[in-house]
């Protein structure tokens, strides 16, 4: 009996018990459905904070404080990258120092962040208060769709001015023109200046839920004694490794090596790749486990299956069927089984994928696809051997007698 | 000669509990030929058929069908030769549930390399040949015990066999039926097919033309 006639015998059988069938291609499904989600949203995770890092420029350099590397920022800000947990020691001095000292750097700015509660007439709002410098849309590459920056003398008087993102601007002005009112900033009276353009958001974090405050202003809002974190702007992409040198040579001077860290968007883009690569790794191997109990599930039915279809098994047998036919019947069985509840998760998966992209950015893979079905149909044979063997070896005769 | 068993033994569970099921067995059966193979419940009459009809290997003797010694071969070629040879008819219809006559009819050749539509031709032919033409695609659980059996002699007969076995093959059936069954077999002899039936009711061996009575697994007529 050739391939395509055996693929039909057995999927007739198949057809014969949807219900069971059905029920054991469950496993696999869920199990293929679980690792396409997660490594979609891994992903597109790993998508958006590159472009995110992307945007903020090949150009660009952080100080962070301690001896970290680079860890996710925190809160619901999004801040990127976020303060880091070691204590900062850099002051404004720092500052002057790089722009005056480096020959390397177009641009350097000072970033904090706090949490702030906002308020207006009534209507309040908490999220992340950045402090931030008079060339933040320089340095971020995001300006200002309404009004406008605050100045640098406005920085250099530490003035209570704000920029608010979008998100902050329509939850607590709605329909109403935010720019020249005035709204509290855990307390103080702030006068909002411009609202910046969009940036969206992924998952729980929002890109544009956040306020920009100078970072003079928040020192002193904050009560806070050293800057969180210095963004530097290098001449051009090529000039990154001098202006590290420059950087780490003129700090210095007046810190420990162990008390600041140099990191370019690249490192950065390394680190977390990896980190979620190796993230998105370890959730799909646990969700693969679940498509080694489906493949227990088509064993387990399989061997029922033989033993219940003992008579026919004799009958074929009688008929002409040889060992080799039965083995190959059986273990097909077990393969379109695994294969179809492939399909199946790999469709639900991408339906999923796609329903869950309205909130988190999803990016289906090629190559989970074809991983998916692999893995899938492996399964089918392995588990699938065993009882097809068992199958394959029943005495006829003693089979036609099974009751 | 046909087939042809020349000594023929057949021992169960050689090492725990030995049973002698043949001892010795001599048969010649020849083209064309009517047999009934009747012996009580035990004889071994069921094991000389499954011999005969290549579904066992004999403890020890030879096997010669149709002037080739198949004693020592292996399940793969048995198969084959079954496949091509040999119909069986078995009491208890052994037809596949939930599957229709047409397709249960159609399984030897499956086994035997048709395209879909030879099969299908094929089949119809000799569900007519039974009577059954106006129930081809009824599934077993919708025919009557008749209805089923004949399905089943069709089915034997669908590879076109040199030899037909039908062990007990009116067991399940109300006389009328079973006479029925013995009348088809009867006109198949007639048309040139080699019938051997195993029986222990003599009604029913009556309808063949050569009676061999076993017991206790020897021939004793």
């Amino acid at each position: 009996m050739d391939l395509p006639e055996t693929i039909k015998v057995a999927l007739e059988a198949l057809r014969i018990n949807k219900t069971r069938s059905f029920l054991t291609m469950l496993g696999i499904i869920i199990g293929v459905t679980s690792v396409i989600l997660l490594i979609s949203i891994g992903t597109g995770l790993k998508t958006f904070i590159t472009e995110q890092l992307e945007g903020l420029g090949a150009d660009s350099l952080f100080v962070m404080p301690g001896e970290i590397h680079f860890e996710p920022g925190g809160g619901g800000g999004g801040g990127i990258p976020g303060a880091g947990v070691a204590a900062s020691k850099f002051t404004f001095d720092h500052i002057s120092d790089l722009k005056r000292e480096a020959k390397t750097i177009k641009a350097v700015m000072a970033y904090t962040e706090n949490n702030g509660t906002m308020r207006y007439k009534g209507k309040s709002h908490i999220t992340q208060v950045a402090g931030v410098g008079p060339n933040y849309q320089e340095v971020r590459d995001q300006k200002v769709v309404l009004g406008s920056f605050f100045t640098t003398s406005q920085y250099n008087s530490a003035k209570k001015v704000a920029i608010l993102g979008k998100t902050v601007a329509d939850d607590l002005f709605g329909e109403e023109e935010p720019v020249g009112k005035k709204i509290t900033i855990s307390d103080q009276r702030y006068a909002v200046l411009g609202i910046l353009e969009e940036k969206g958001g992924f998952g729980g974090f929002d890109m544009d839920d956040q306020v920009f405050i100078p970072a003079t202003t928040a020192m002193r809002q904050f009560d806070m004694e050293y800057i969180m974190s210095l963004w530097v702007q290098s001449q051009s992409s090529e000039t990154i490794p001098q202006t590290k040198e420059e950087i780490e040579k003129i700090l210095l001077k007046t810190l420990d090596d162990d008390e600041f860290s140099v990191l370019d968007t690249k490192s950065i883009l390394g680190v977390i790749s990896s980190v979620l690569t190796t993230l998105t790794a370890a959730l799909s191997g646990i969700a693969a486990i679940s498509l080694i109990v489906g493949g227990i599930g088509i064993m387990n039915i399989m061997l029922v299956s033989v033993t219940e279809r003992t008579r026919e098994i004799g009958l074929r047998k009688a008929v002409g069927a040889t060992p080799q036919n039965i083995l190959i019947q059986f273990l097909i069985e077990a393969v379109v089984l695994s294969f179809f509840g492939g399909l199946i998760g790999i469709l639900l998966g991408m339906a999923g994928a796609f329903l869950i992209g309205r909130f988190f950015t999803t990016t289906v893979t090629p190559w989970s696809i074809a991983l998916a079905f692999g893995v899938s149909s492996l399964v089918g044979v392995i588990f699938g051997v065993a009882p097809a063997y068992k199958a394959s070896k029943l005495n006829p005769i003693d089979a036609l007698r099974y009751e | 000669m046909l087939l042809q068993l020349i000594n023929v033994s057949k021992i169960y569970r050689p090492n725990t509990q030995p049973i002698q099921a043949l001892k010795k067995v001599n048969l010649k059966i020849k083209k064309g030929e009517f047999v009934a193979i009747m012996g009580p419940s035990g004889s071994g009459k069921s094991t000389l058929m499954h011999i005969a009809g290549c579904l066992d290997v004999p403890t020890s003797g030879k096997l010669i069908f149709e002037r080739i010694d198949v004693s020592k071969l292996d399940e793969s070629a048995l198969a084959k030769i079954r496949n091509k040879k040999v119909g069986f008819v078995f009491q208890t219809f052994n037809l596949l549930p939930r599957t229709t006559a047409l397709e249960n009819v159609m399984l030897p050749l499956l086994y035997a390399e048709h395209s879909y539509k030879q099969m299908k031709t094929i089949a119809l032919k000799v569900l007519k040949a039974v009577g059954l033409s106006e129930r081809v695609y009824h599934f077993p659980n919708q025919l009557s015990g008749g209805e089923q059996q004949r399905v089943a002699i069709a089915r034997a007969l669908v590879t076109n066999p040199t030899i037909i076995f039908a062990d007990e093959p009116t067991g399940n059936l109300d006389t009328k039926s079973g006479e029925e069954i013995m009348k088809i077999l009867e006109k198949l002899n007639k048309e040139g097919n080699t019938i051997v039936v195993v029986t222990h009711e003599s009604h029913i061996a009556k309808f063949a033309k050569r009676i061999i009575k076993i017991r206790d697994g020897a021939i004793i007529s």
